[in-house]
Formats: C-alpha cells, sequence, structure tokens
C-alpha cells in the first residue's frame, strides 16, 4: 500500500512539474525565413455550416495585418482560385506551393481548418463555439512554419479589458461588429481568430516586418 | 511628496493613457463586416458595398490612418462586377503603391493574357 502511495506521489509530482516546465515553441524555421506577406485561401471546413468557411475567411486579415505582415485580399483570391476552376476548399489546397507563389508572389500560405463552428441547444443554454487550427508554410521551400489552434465561445466573459494587445486587438474586432451584423457565429469566429493568429505571446505567430515589434522576439 | 512619489504617478498616468487608446496599425473600420456580406448572396448590393469601402478609405485619411492591406483590391473587385474596368486598375495600382507585396498579384490580375493556373 505504501508503496503505490509512493508511486501515485512521484507520478504526480512528475506531472505538475511538466505542467509548470512548458517548452518554449520552436521559431527556428520562422526566424529563418522571415515571411512578409501571407496568402490565406478559403479555409477547409469540417463543420455543418455552409456560412462558416466566408465567415472566418473574412475576419483572418486584422490580426494577421495588426501583426505586421500583408495578407492578401481574401475575396480577390477566392475569385482568382474561381476563375481557374478551383471552387472547392480541398481543390485549392492541392494546388502545389511552387505554383501558388509564382501567381500570388507570396512569401507563405496560411492553411485553415475549422473544426467546429455553431450554435448547440443544450438544456438550460445554448453556446456557439468556433474552432480553427492554422499551418503556416513557406511558399519559397514548403518548410513548415508555425502552427496553432483555437476556439472560442460565446458563454465566455467577453470582458478583455486589460489583457494587454491581444485583448486590444479583440475589442477592435467585436467593436466593428457589433454595429453591421447579428451573426453570432462570426462574432466568435473573429475572436477566435484574434485569438489564433495575433502575435505577442508564446507560441503565437511572431510580429512581422511591418510591425513597430518586428525582430524584437526570440 | 518626493521626486520618487511624483514620478510614479507620471508612470502610472502614462500607462493609463496608454491603455484607453488602443494603438491599431490600420484603420478598419467596417472592412472585415464587408468582406462578410460580399459572400451573402441576399444581403448588402455591390454599389452599398462599394460605398461603406470608399467611406473607410475617407475616414482612415481624416484620422491620418493606413487603410488595411487588400481594401483598395476589394474595391477593385467591386468595381470589376459592376462592369467599371477603369476604377478597377485605379484601385489595383493603389494597392501595389501602398502594399509593394502585392506586386506580382496585382501585375497578374492586370495581365491581358493571365496564363493558365494549373
Amino acid at each position: 500500500m505504501k508503496r503505490i502511495l509512493g508511486l501515485v506521489a512521484a507520478t504526480a509530482v512528475l506531472l505538475l512539474s511538466g505542467c509548470a516546465k512548458k517548452a518554449p515553441y520552436d521559431y527556428a524555421a520562422f526566424h529563418e525565413s522571415k515571411p512578409a506577406s501571407i496568402l490565406v485561401p478559403p479555409p477547409v471546413n469540417q463543420s455543418p455550416d455552409v456560412k462558416a468557411s466566408h465567415s472566418v475567411l473574412s475576419t483572418a486579415t486584422l490580426p494577421l495585418a495588426e501583426a505586421g505582415y500583408y495578407v492578401f485580399p481574401v475575396a480577390v483570391v477566392e475569385e482568382t482560385f474561381q476563375q481557374n476552376g478551383l471552387s472547392n476548399a480541398n481543390d485549392i489546397r492541392a494546388v502545389s506551393l511552387p505554383k501558388l507563389h509564382q501567381i500570388f508572389g507570396a512569401d507563405a500560405v496560411l492553411y485553415l481548418d475549422i473544426v467546429q463552428y455553431g450554435t448547440s441547444y443544450r438544456v438550460i443554454d445554448s453556446e456557439t463555439r468556433v474552432t480553427v487550427n492554422a499551418r503556416l508554410l513557406d511558399l519559397r521551400n514548403g518548410k513548415a512554419l508555425w502552427s496553432g489552434s483555437a476556439t472560442a465561445s460565446s458563454n465566455e466573459n467577453s470582458n478583455n479589458s486589460g489583457a494587454g494587445l491581444l485583448g486590444m486587438v479583440i475589442n477592435a474586432a467585436i467593436a466593428q461588429i457589433a454595429n453591421t451584423l447579428s451573426d453570432k457565429g462570426f462574432d466568435v469566429g473573429a475572436i477566435t481568430n484574434t485569438r489564433l493568429l495575433s502575435a505577442g505571446h508564446d507560441g503565437a505567430i511572431l510580429y512581422g516586418p511591418r510591425s513597430p515589434h518586428y525582430a524584437s522576439q526570440r | 511628496m518626493t521626486i520618487k512619489n511624483i514620478s510614479g504617478v507620471l508612470l502610472a498616468a502614462t500607462l493609463l493613457a496608454g491603455c484607453a487608446a488602443p494603438k491599431t496599425l490600420y484603420n478598419w473600420d467596417h472592412y472585415q463586416t464587408t468582406l462578410y456580406q460580399y459572400y451573402q448572396q441576399d444581403g448588402v448590393s455591390t454599389e452599398q458595398q462599394i460605398a461603406t469601402l470608399n467611406q473607410t478609405v475617407e475616414t482612415s485619411r481624416a484620422k491620418n490612418k493606413a487603410v488595411p492591406p487588400g481594401l483598395h483590391a476589394q474595391l477593385s473587385l467591386l468595381y470589376a462586377k459592376s462592369g467599371r474596368p477603369d476604377q478597377a486598375f485605379t484601385e489595383f495600382n493603389t494597392e501595389k503603391r501602398l502594399f509593394p507585396e502585392s506586386a506580382r498579384f496585382m501585375d497578374f490580375l492586370m495581365a491581358k493574357d493571365k496564363g493558365s493556373f494549373k
């Protein structure tokens, strides 16, 4: 019995110390690549909501641009794919990286996957939840530069004051939406994207050349 | 009051002032909502979207803030859709001038012979 208790205690210590010492995100490839411009093709949507793709696509520009990157005009990019017979996000993802680099002249491509988008109704309350995964690839050599995932929910306490730049950008994203639309998926999607694609914390995308914080990070 | 105290108050005031005015690189206004509306078939008309984006360009000038990347190219797309190629070209060129990173794509869009994508 004593031995079992000892084992449990040792395991607990190992688990706890594991949590405390989270290894910092490895930015080696990102630092080497120094991308200045990012292409965002239409996201691949795994959710049942057909609005998800355009909702998430139309709110990806703000956080990336505020992080200091040139973001290619998302609707013009999508239209360009369509005029070349590519109207499906999966078909677009199959286009080779050298071809994307040749047409757009972008340094990097950001692939977005919508894992979850929409409202689930429960007995006591309902919630709108949006989860997006992102992968950033260098278009010049195909290297993976960064990846991340974020979720936002309408049930969160949306008090972001004092949360630094991320909070300010989230507030900016919400403020512009509140007056014109009452589409909850769009609102929550905008927060998800801002969380996912803002620079300034460990694990986040790095600041780009148009940001005053560029190259201040290790 | 010692000098140390005064500098502390000044520091606090500076920090508070910094918080009061969130600084973004660009003037966004309704750019992202207009993008979303572009995709809604039954929603806001092309003319209204053009008006909203042009208004954002105006308010940016008034605030002396930069227009977000892609906005002029989006205007271009809307002008092209409503049969005004001259204005579309002007906007593509503006995007290219403000953001040289877009040059190759803008040139591709303005080229007569675009070549094959695949």
